[in-house]
């Protein structure tokens, strides 16, 4: 009985204490590829292959699941809407969600899971086939050479990702509220610019998808460079990475949110 | 430098985000409409504000003319000091008046700019004399419960 007890309390220490150790060894890692960033600067197509992996093979799940999203609310929205009598808010309400909220954060979400797991995936797998011990060897830095393009190109992708998500879904919003349901064209666009405010709305939600993206990256890197180099390992160190990646993203979203729009 | 179709790719996608990105701001975005560089403000004191806020829309006969640009506490008059940003296409005469309205029964609260007629027009950093402060609900449905009482009561003294 205190046998297991203490079996207990051992094993919560020992938890607790690899989470310290790990949130160190991720803090220095970040540092790291910060440090080493400037090379892949100067060879700049290293940075372009990643945004080409991480932004434009994601394009196509952000550009439906952004109008899938805009339309949903257009649907829902109205329906809410109309028991107030003011449909013509509807514009409004579809463009301010998604700009301040949807759009950073589902596409931070989706970007997570379709562009973070593959990340952790391939270098996960790099290390377990010992290429990034191979490059050890010939002198090459395997955070210069493999990490920060990486991190470069997903922090690059982000936003545009959420930029797109935020257009679609509003033009899906539009598609439902004035060409489906008939909401009238001209107050739906002009509520809309009366209401979004470009530095308090659209520049937060901006600033948002940026945070999120190095939030990702440097998660979906660390769990890749620091899985165990097995099959099990990888496997797990991409569950990890979603798991982690999105927690991340909602608990940074109500931070900064917190931050950008309180009062007014 | 040699040129791969990823390339392509990179620069297709980098230009969609960016178009993206334009359209949320000249678009959605209320950015261009209004260039705040081409105003003038002018201040007002208001009883009462009820529930205006600060980029709210200044209109006159209905058009947009201008923002409130700024909401404060004027702890010598015990009013409302709003400061209105308004856009320089448009000279108010000096003698103008603001009050405070509601579009529709729930919705936003605006200021409305009535021109007065004055020869001299408006200029930066003027004081609008003529100020009209927002209708309180509760004082509206106090006042007529007030009225209807003493109607009845009147009625009932004729009565008998």
């Amino acid at each position: 009985m205190i046998n297991g007890l203490l079996n207990g309390v051992r094993r919560l220490g020992h938890r607790v204490v690899d989470m310290l150790w790990r949130m160190g060894v991720s803090t220095r890692f970040f540092l790291l590829l910060l440090l080493h960033s400037g090379q892949c600067f100067r060879r700049f197509h290293l940075i372009i292959r990643e945004v080409f992996s991480t932004g434009v093979l994601s394009l196509i799940i952000i550009l439906v699941s952004g109008l899938f999203v805009g339309m949903v609310l257009g649907l829902q929205g109205y329906e809410t809407l109309q028991t107030y009598g003011s449909e013509e808010a509807l514009g409004v309400l579809v463009s301010l969600s998604l700009v301040r909220e949807l759009g950073p954060v589902v596409a931070a979400l989706l970007f997570a899971s379709r562009a973070g797991s593959a990340i952790t995936a391939e270098i996960g797998l790099m290390k377990a086939t010992e290429q990034l011990a191979a490059m050890e060897m010939m002198a090459v830095n395997p955070i210069a050479r493999v990490v920060a393009p990486r991190f470069w190109g997903g922090v690059i992708s982000m936003p545009l990702l959420a930029a797109l998500f935020s257009a679609m879904g509003i033009l899906g919003g539009w598609l439902v509220g004035v060409v489906l349901i008939g909401v009238d064209e001209g107050s739906f666009w002009s509520q809309m610019q009366a209401a979004v405010d470009f530095r308090e709305d659209i520049l937060n939600g901006m600033i948002k998808s940026f945070v999120f993206g190095v939030a990702v990256t440097t998660i979906a890197l660390f769990e890749g460079y620091d899985a165990p180099p097995t099959a099990e390992g990888v496997s797990r160190a991409t569950t990890r990475t979603v798991v982690t990646s999105s927690l991340a993203i909602l608990g940074l979203d109500f931070i900064l949110t917190a931050f950008m729009f309180r009062g007014v | 430098m040699q040129r791969a179709t990823l390339d392509l790719w990179v620069g297709f996608f980098v230009a969609v985000g960016l178009a993206a990105m334009l359209f949320l701001a000249l678009k959605v975005g209320n950015m261009g409409a209004f260039d705040s560089a081409k105003a003038y403000e002018v201040k007002a004191s208001f009883e009462n504000i009820g529930g205006l806020k600060a980029r709210a829309p200044v209109k006159s006969a209905g058009v947009v003319v201008g923002r409130v640009a700024d909401i404060s506490f004027d702890t010598g008059t015990y009013e409302a000091s709003v400061t209105l940003k308004l856009d320089s296409r448009y000279p108010f005469p000096k003698d103008s008046s603001a009050s405070i309205m509601t579009s529709g029964l729930l919705g936003e609260q605006y200021v409305a700019l009535e021109a007065g007629g004055d020869d001299k027009m408006l200029a930066n950093g003027d004081r609008l004399k003529l100020t009209q402060g927002a209708v309180v609900l509760e004082n509206l449905i106090g006042q007529f419960l007030y009225n209807k009482a003493e109607g009845e009561g009147k009625a009932e003294n004729s009565a008998q």
